[in-house]
């Protein structure tokens, strides 16, 4: 549908010729207005679900013990599902021991709730295809899953700050019972909300698109192979790091990377940087410095990036 | 009556100060508004995603930014409950 509409804009209206110019502003025109598509609906459904399932609420379903045996499945299915803003991130790192939920399984939910949001889903959909979505939204989920159950092994709980430890229970007792929305109310509410994470993100989207498309209509195919092939061992780890300092920018570089894939750039690489660009995050870092003592921040940190890069080698061998 | 917002200060946070603020005006009310942005307060009073918005000590929203609508009913409501 949306090619469609790129093919009479770029050939029809404008009658451009065949080339890399008309290549690359028909990629840009069709990929903009895909995204942009898919981001609406995406932002819409993960409110809904987001409203259907309030954090209080699924602090409670985890701490009754009901996902005994799987509750580091849970947490991390939830944490993917749930809506990701860092500053919501001690509050609830806070929120979920106070519940009584254990550190490994509290990590588990922490650790997939950024790398499985609601803007990166709509961003791989729309670049990559429903597989590739499905490939990084399981492995995302699993990597919360194994590793908040192995750091709940290793006995961190000292090097969380003691303060946490020492909030009482919430005044009151319990969660607060905050108002539900319901009916049009509601859709209004989680309308508004997808409309501003759009309009946030627009721009973002719209300059990555744009160096995408500059990729795709000027970049010589297979102009990447060279120095970021598969048997180069250290292309991983390098996208990796090169990945932290990005963060809060992965609208603009979702779509960058699919051209590069297209160009060379072996899949498995570019999943292992686009997770880390959205999974490891310093300004989360900065704040959970607050309740975490410097080793068990390097730690957390440490092991997600180490996983990342095992991700991604473990991508460039299967995929 | 004692409204507070709570939030660590995020773009969010501050758009429920105002709006909240804004409400207050509005209606006239007999209200004080404090801002909460320490994280162990926060979670001291049970909250899990910010901004929140309390009346009276009462969470009434949390981890969205209410409509002027909403905070309205919620001031005219605590006001009505502390004549009653």
């Amino acid at each position: 549908m949306w090619e469609a509409l790129a093919d009479r804009v770029v050939y029809g209206l404008l009658a451009m010729e065949a080339g890399r110019a008309a290549g690359a502003l028909h990629f840009f025109l069709h990929e903009t207005l895909k995204i942009g598509f898919l981001l609406l609906v995406v932002t819409h459904l993960m409110g809904l679900v987001q409203h259907a399932f309030p954090l209080e609420r699924v602090r409670a379903a985890i701490a009754d013990g009901r996902f005994r045996g799987f509750e580091h499945l849970a947490a991390s299915s939830f944490g993917a599902v749930t809506p990701f803003c860092s500053c919501s991130s001690i509050p609830l790192f806070i929120g979920f021991l106070q519940g009584g939920i254990p550190l490994g399984v509290t990590f588990s939910f922490l650790i997939t709730s950024p790398l499985v949001n609601e803007v990166a889903l709509a961003l791989f959909l729309g670049m990559f295809g429903w597989k590739v979505t499905l490939v990084y939204a399981v492995s995302g989920i699993a990597l919360g899953t194994a590793l908040g159950f192995a750091l709940g092994r290793l006995g961190l709980e000292r090097w969380v700050e003691a303060w946490v430890w020492d909030l009482a229970a919430p005044a009151g007792g319990g969660p607060a019972p905050a108002s539900r929305l319901r009916g049009r109310e509601l859709l209004r509410a989680v309308s508004r909300d997808a409309f501003s994470i759009f309009g946030k993100i627009g721009p973002y989207v719209v300059a990555g698109v744009g160096v995408g498309a500059a990729v795709h209509g000027y970049v010589p195919t297979g102009f990447f192979e060279r120095w970021l092939s598969t048997t180069n061992p250290f292309a991983v780890p390098a996208a990796v790091l090169a990945a932290v300092p990005l963060y809060a920018n992965a609208a603009g570089v979702i779509p960058i990377m699919e051209p590069l894939v297209d160009k060379g750039v072996p899949l498995g690489t570019a999943l292992a940087f686009m997770m880390a660009v959205v999974g490891l995050s310093l300004p989360e870092a900065m704040i959970l410095k607050k309740v975490m003592r410097p080793r068990l921040l390097a730690t957390f940190f440490g092991s997600v990036a180490v996983s990342i890069v095992a991700l991604g080698y473990g991508f460039n061998a299967i995929l | 009556m004692k409204i507070t917002v709570l939030g660590p200060g995020c773009a969010r946070c501050e758009r429920l100060e105002k709006r909240a603020r804004a409400v207050v005006a509005e209606l006239g009310a007999d209200a004080t508004l404090e801002k909460i942005e320490e994280y162990a307060e926060i979670a001291r009073r049970g909250v899990m995603s910010t901004p929140a918005l309390a009346i009276d000590g009462t969470v009434v929203a949390s981890g969205r930014v209410p409509s002027a609508g909403e905070i309205s009913e919620w001031l005219q409501q605590a006001s009505a409950r502390g004549e009653g």
